[in-house]
């Protein structure tokens, strides 16, 4: 990625921007985030198919605002992750700059979020076949296996909240969790407990979840809470229609229809 | 379980559902006394962590019920919980949550009827379906100590 480690020194030289953040080799062959505030550091900015943290999560973070403009490496999820984040007014266009790198490792710069905005609304946000075959693969199941399958899966959990700190939507100050009056959530890992938070953290990422597996990579035991938020994508998708982050406009869960078809309430 | 009474929590809204029920006792119409009510603003104030929480404390069924769409007192509270039960019963279910043990209705101050109706249908639907022990379980399980080693 040569251009794109040019760019960003270009950009930190004249200083257009303050922080470029990308990503650099990390430990174990990983990429971690990276963010370059010299031109010299541009240098050690990388690309390749191994750099899959969202880090849109970042754009959200009182330290890197405080640092005013940045530029930011951005796939297609991290693309749709800011969208997102703007239209809930979470970003400021004039201070943010996207190095976006299409699916070809491509460098495409936009000079404003709508022009990001045009490109990302030529893809649709598509649940891939290896997953909607796990997916479907639950749905076959009994209630009685699926309750089993998610306690044996959400028991390890030690709530250290890595899901949600990898997660770009979960910016709130103050999380429901954090709370203690009322203590909506019991703090130790317990099984009532992890059923809770996992089911609150897929609601409230309910339409608004742009599905990068940023939660399920962040997790150390590799639980997959993802299927959650897929589920969350999928039903959003067949209840209310389009499912694109917009700039402007009104969110699916925050918004709709007189009309809006259930088969459930009498 | 012949002994077996379910215990059922009911969130209403204010203006429909509560006044509906209140209509059923004026009209002197008998129901099951199984249910709990609790009175909410508005359908759109029904958290979902509070349903998770009525099972999570022992309720065997969970009744939530509020203004027919179009007849909000706030003009549209209940149509965005209706797009979130949509989605939250969904989950539920995904995840292996009994959703029959939660009966989701729209009853007017006028329909005291339909409220007794529905509170008759629910319990003896959950009577049939016996007290809810998988979740009692989960929840009164204690917390293991936690350790350092």
């Amino acid at each position: 990625m040569d251009d794109l480690r040019k760019r960003a020194r270009e950009l930190l030289e004249i200083r257009a921007v303050n922080v470029v953040i990308g990503y650099e080799q990390g430990t174990s062959g990983r990429k971690r985030a990276f963010f370059a505030e010299k031109p010299e550091d541009a240098e050690k900015l990388v690309f390749d198919s191994t750099c899959i943290q969202n880090l849109a999560s970042y754009v959200t973070k009182r330290e890197i605002r405080d640092k005013g403009k940045i530029a930011i490496t951005a796939t297609l999820p991290v693309m749709r992750s800011i969208i997102q984040l703007a239209s809930e007014h979470q970003v400021d266009d004039n201070n943010l700059l996207v190095l976006g790198i299409t699916s070809e490792s491509r460098l495409i710069e936009f000079s404003n979020l709508a022009e990001m905005e045009t490109f990302v609304h030529q893809y649709q946000i598509e649940i891939d076949a290896r997953h909607r075959e796990k997916l479907e693969k639950l749905e076959k199941m009994t209630p009685a296996e699926r309750w089993k399958f998610w306690i044996d899966e959400l028991t390890p959990c030690f709530k250290c909240y890595a899901c949600r700190a990898a997660c770009p939507m979960c910016y709130c100050q103050r999380c429901t969790v954090d709370f203690n009056q009322p203590q909506w959530i019991p703090v130790p890992s317990h099984q009532l407990g992890n059923l809770e938070w996992h089911i609150m953290r897929a609601v409230h990422l309910a339409g608004r979840c742009v599905d990068c597996d940023a939660c399920y990579n962040a997790c150390p035991l590799g639980i997959p809470l993802n299927l959650l938020t897929k589920k969350m994508v999928e039903d959003a998708k067949s209840h209310f229609g389009g499912y694109q982050p917009v700039l402007n406009g009104e969110h699916l869960m925050s918004t709709y229809k007189p009309d809006d078809k259930d088969n459930f309430i009498e | 379980m012949a002994d077996f009474e379910p215990k059922i929590v009911a969130f209403v809204c204010n203006w429909c559902t509560y006044a509906g029920a209140d209509l059923t006792g004026t009209s002197r119409i008998k129901y099951a006394s199984n249910v709990r009510i609790v009175r909410f603003p508005c359908t759109g104030r029904i958290d979902y962590m509070l349903l998770l929480k009525a099972f999570a404390e022992g309720a065997d069924g969970i009744m939530v019920s509020g203004c027919h769409p179009n007849d909000c007192h706030y003009t549209s509270g209940n149509f965005h919980a209706r797009r979130r039960w949509i989605m939250f019963r969904s989950l539920c279910d995904f995840m292996g949550i009994d959703t029959r043990r939660i009966k989701f209705s729209w009853v007017s101050a006028a329909e005291g009827a339909k409220w007794a109706e529905i509170v008759n249908t629910t319990v003896a639907s959950i009577r049939e379906l016996g007290p809810y022990n998988e979740y009692k379980l989960l929840a009164n399980k204690p917390v293991k100590e936690v350790t350092n080693g």
